[in-house]
Order: C-alpha cells, then structure tokens, then sequence
C-alpha cells in the first residue's frame, strides 16, 4: 500500500489530535495560529492524496483496526473525496484568516481555545463525512459536527446568538434522529452498517421485492434527516439566525462547509448504498426535485426581503442549497455530478461574500444592516471587489463559478426529460431573483461615500483570503471541464 | 395483526416513542421539555437496537470459562452501537442544558415563545 494512502485517515487523527490539545494549550493567539496550520496543512496533505489517487485512477477501502469489513469499520476514498476534502480544508483556512479581526474582537480571549477547538472537530467531521464508509460512524460524526457547529454559532456570547444556536440544535437534532432511526432500521433489515455490504443487501432485497416499504420508508427518513441539517426548503428556518448572527468566520464556515457535509453524505448513501435506480424507484428524488425547487425560489425571494447583510447571504443559502436538492432531484449521474459542482462553487462563494461584508463591516463600527455598508467599498476596495466577484458568480456571470454551476444543471437536465422545462425555468428565475437583491446590494457598496465611514485596519490575512477564495471561484468558472470530469470519474468509483 | 405486533412488540414501542419524542421536540414551546423530547426520541432508537441484537436463549457477549462460542452469545454489535448512542445522547443533552441555562440567566424563561417576545421588545 503506497504512503499516499494513509493521507486521509492522518488527516482525520491530525485534525481531532489538535482539538484535543487545544483545550489545554494556553494563549488566544497561539490556539487560532495551530488551528489555521492544522487547516492549511490538511489542504495540502489532501491535494497531494488527490494527485496520487487520480494518478492511480482508483478508489481505496481503507481498513480502521484490527477487524476486517464486515465486522470492523473502514474509510474509503477515491478522488471525489479527495477534491472535496482539500476544497474543505482550504475553505476552512481561509475562512479563519479572512474573519481573524472579528474573531478576536467577538471571542473571549480565554475561550478563543476553545472555540478553535470546535473550529477543528468541525474540520474533522466534514472529513469523516467525506470519507466514511460505515453508517454508524456517519451518524456519530453529524452529531460531532452539530455540536461543533452550534458552539461556533454561540461563541460570540450574545443573547440573539445563544437564542439562534438553541434553535439550531433542536432542528438538527431533529435531522439526526431522524438519520439514526433509518439507519436502524436499515440495520434490522439487513444486517449491516458498512456501506459496501449495506449495497449488497439493500440491491437483493430490491431485486425479491422484499422489505421495500421499509426502505422507502427509511431512505425517506434519511433523506429528510439530512435534508433538515443541509436547511432544504422548507426546514430552513433555522439558517438565518444561525448564519446571520455569529462572527465573521463562524458563518462562513457554517454556510460554505457544515450544510455540505450532510449533503455530500446523503450523496453518498445514495450512490453508495441505494443506488440512484432505487431512488427513483421510491420517487424520492421527485420530492427533493420539488423542495429545492421551492427553496431556490423562496429562499431569493426571502433574502429581497433582508435589510441585514449577513441574513440576506443566509437566505442566499437557502436558495444556494436548493441547487444543490434540485440536481440530486434531477435522479441522474449527470445531476448528482452537476449537485456536487455547487457544492464546491457555493464553498468557495459564500466565504468570500461573508469575509467581504466582515470587513467592509468594519469600516462601519460593525454595522452590518445594508444601508449602513452604503459606499463602504471606497474604504477597503478590496472587500468590496470580493463580494463584487462573489455577488456576480451568484448571478451566474460568465467566467464566476456560480455560471458554471448554472451550465451544468442545464446539461444535466438534457438527460432527465420529465423535468427539462422545468429545471431550465427555476435556473432561468433563479438568476433573475439573485440579481434582484445581489446587483442593487453591489451598487449600495459602491455608492457615494459615506462621511461616518472609519479607514479600515489593515489586515492582510483578510486580504490573502479575500484574493485566494476569488480566484477559487475564477478558477472553477474558467476550469470547470476538468473539475466536472474529475467529479463524474469520482462519482463512478464511489 | 394481533400476533404480528406482539412479535414485533420491540419496535411497535420504538416507533411509538419515536413519534411521541419527534412530535414534542417539534411543537413543544418548553425548552427543558424538548431535551426530554430528545431523549426519549433516542431511547426508542436505542430499544429498537437492542432489541434487533437479542437472541432467545442466550446469554450477553461476555466471555467466562465456556470459551468463544458463538452459539452461546446474543449479537454483540447493538450492545456497542447503543452505548455510542448513549455517550452521543449525554453529550448533546449536557451541551443543550448548558445553553438552555444561559438563556435563562439572559431573558429569565425557558419558553421559546416569551423568549422571541423578549428578543422583540429588547430590539434584537
């Protein structure tokens, strides 16, 4: 076995060995700097794993102890999970970098340990999710994450945010149940968690005929499980306080990365365990058509709505995510590979958008409601050059990875006839109602000058970050032929 | 039916304290309520599993001086899936209390409608 296949499980022991030193190493400064180390490490350790394993066209069951699969537990990893692994670590780098002012403004210098504790655990979750191969172990990881996640929302200590992570925790605790119950279920019908055995058994029983209304029943449950976690219309609810409230890189995080971990898992369940065919079998992929349909609108048509910035981007989310449920709902190759897409463009976009309006923020005593940002961008140019590049990649401008993304639900919904007209019309509407509130927010940046503006602090980790995550998003709307090929050969080799 | 359901009696109970914690969890304004709501919900996926590993006749995986037989164990793998859940479960409701608790030093109630209604008149 080449060294290159041990990348991702240290990966993973590096990430929780961090978090756990980090509760008893002292000094703010020192906690932030390992985890931001930890991050930029785990990036680079998962695109080295990835050139080999592209290289080596394959995917690896990797084996965790002494006991082999069916009994023991396994990651497996090919090069789908190892794109998404390096997209997730760097984001979550940059993330750090781009809000450190605010961080450090917003956390108790004694609880910042902590908080980069929960920073951590979130990174090795994503990774898990990414990587597992056991549905136990998923389930005990979601639950790793949502109380990471949650802490991230409440370390800004405020009563708005400790109300809005309460309501985050029982929402997705709700999501969670609702995942352990069908993986239960799937358990007592089959006799396995291991995914590649699970497979096995779910496709005999489908081909007898037997236990279908149980699996209808439980890929139903996981579907709304990990639905309710990825804020799929309509239990989105919970998003915008969550999002919209917490600091700087704590929204970025939650909104570019943790509502991804739970829709590539449910990814992998489907391609994995169910196969699309007994997806669309069940006709679930027609429900999840028909709800990110609605959240792509709605969750547009809330954000017009918005007169706070941070809660007009976590509307935005909501209808971001919508893409992502509409291509899982299209029930094809195509459509899962167009679904992943987005998940990577959104990764990289809504940071930037985050990170720009933290720091154009900044320049207005932290203000974030839109009418206070107007003409803020003349104060860090910059910030307002990153959220330009960010709004317009919502849009669905050419060159800007939201485009691409937009392409590539469009291709994918050549193979799904029943719903061609359809996905073309939500698409078509979609960029409309984006540019409703993304472009008049641009010009409200750009406007005149306002005299209460303070000059912003230099701050050149926000900088790098800002520059890094545009060039992201350029790179994916230039270089998407190959990103897609890279998806579609990964989701063959599941 | 009758006889299907004593058979199934284990997962008859689960599904019923599934439903009865998810429905709390959803509708209940009571935040001390909900963590309780949410444990129950846990402790029907817990039954449900412990259940799916009992074998009649046998006895707990432990091993004494009859050696590994297999013949003589109920399945060992729901044992340890359910004590996973159980540490997951404490420390969810451990984190949950937590906060509940400083929601209530923050707006003095534990109810989530006063405390939107608090949250309205505080201007947040």
């Amino acid at each position: 076995m080449p060294f290159a296949w041990n990348l991702p499980y240290l990966s993973v022991f590096l990430t929780m060995i961090t978090a756990i030193l980090l509760s008893v190493i002292p000094g703010a400064k020192r906690a932030y700097w390992i985890t931001v180390g930890v991050s930029a490490a785990v990036a680079v350790m998962s695109l080295c794993f990835l050139a080999f394993i592209v290289k080596a066209d394959t995917a690896y069951a990797f084996t965790m102890g002494k006991f082999p699969a069916p009994f023991g537990n396994e990651i497996r990893f090919g090069p789908l999970q190892g794109l998404l692994a390096s997209v997730f670590a760097a984001v979550m780098c940059l993330s750090l970098l781009g809000g450190r002012e605010e961080l450090f403004e917003d956390v108790d210098p004694k609880k910042m340990g902590l908080a980069c504790v929960m920073f951590n655990m979130v990174l090795a979750s994503l990774l898990v999710l990414s990587y597992t191969n056991d549905a136990f172990t998923a389930y005990v990881f979601i639950e790793i994450s949502t109380i990471a996640a949650c802490a991230l929302v409440m370390i800004k200590d405020s009563g708005p945010t400790l109300v809005a992570t309460i309501r985050y925790l029982f929402m997705s605790l709700l999501g969670s149940g609702l995942f352990l119950f069908s993986v239960i279920l799937l358990y007592a019908i089959t006799g396995h968690l291991l995914m590649p055995q699970l497979h096995d058994s779910v496709s005999m029983l489908m081909a007898e005929g037997s236990y279908t209304k149980v699996l209808a029943l439980l890929l139903g449950m996981m579907t709304a499980g990990l639905g309710v976690k990825s804020a799929m219309f309509p239990f989105h609810r919970w998003l915008p306080d969550a999002h919209g409230t917490a600091t700087t890189t704590s929204s970025a995080v939650l909104s570019g990365l943790v509502v991804k971990g739970y829709a590539v898992l449910l990814i992998t369940m489907y391609c994995r365990v169910f196969t699309l065919e007994t997806v669309r079998a069940f006709h679930i992929h027609d429900a999840v058509f028909a709800l990110g349909f609605c959240g792509m609108i709605l969750g547009s048509v809330m954000a017009m709505r918005e007169t706070h910035a941070k809660r007009m981007l976590a509307y935005s989310s909501v209808a971001q995510l919508g893409y992502v449920f509409m291509g899982l709902g299209l029930g094809t190759e195509a459509g899962v590979a167009a679904a992943v897409f987005q998940i990577l463009a959104h990764a990289f976009t809504k940071p930037l958008l985050f990170v720009s309006v933290g720091r154009l923020a900044s320049t207005m005593h932290h203000d974030k409601q839109l009418r206070a940002l107007r003409g803020s961008a003349w104060n860090t140019p910059l910030a307002g050059f990153g959220f330009g590049i960010g709004a317009l990649s919502m849009v669905g401008i050419p060159l800007f990875g939201g485009f691409a993304a937009k392409v590539n639900f469009s291709t994918a919904s050549i193979f799904s006839d029943s719903k061609i007209a359809l996905t073309l019309f939500v698409l078509a509407l979609s960029s409309v109602l984006n540019a409703l509130y993304y472009i008049p927010a641009l010009i409200n940046l750009w406007s005149e000058k306002n005299p209460d503006a303070t000059r912003a602090k230099k701050d050149t980790t926000a900088t790098a970050a800002i520059i890094l995550l545009a060039l992201g998003v350029l790179f994916l709307g230039v270089c998407f032929t190959p990103v897609m090929n890279l998806i579609v050969r990964g989701l063959a080799l599941m | 039916m009758l006889h299907t359901i004593i058979e199934n009696r284990f997962a008859v109970t689960a599904v019923i304290l599934f439903v009865t914690g998810f429905v709390n969890m959803m509708v209940h304004p009571n935040l001390i309520k909900k963590v309780v709501a949410f444990n129950i919900m846990d402790s029907a996926t817990f039954l449900m599993l412990a259940s799916r590993g009992m074998i009649a006749g046998r006895t707990a995986a432990i091993l004494t001086d009859g050696g590994a037989d297999v013949t003589r164990y109920v399945n060992p793998i729901p044992a340890g899936l359910v004590l996973t859940g159980i540490v997951v479960s404490v420390s969810v409701s451990a984190f949950s209390l937590a906060l509940i608790q400083r929601i209530y030093g923050a707006y003095g109630t534990v109810d989530m409608r006063e405390l939107l209604e608090a949250m309205k008149k505080k201007g947040e």
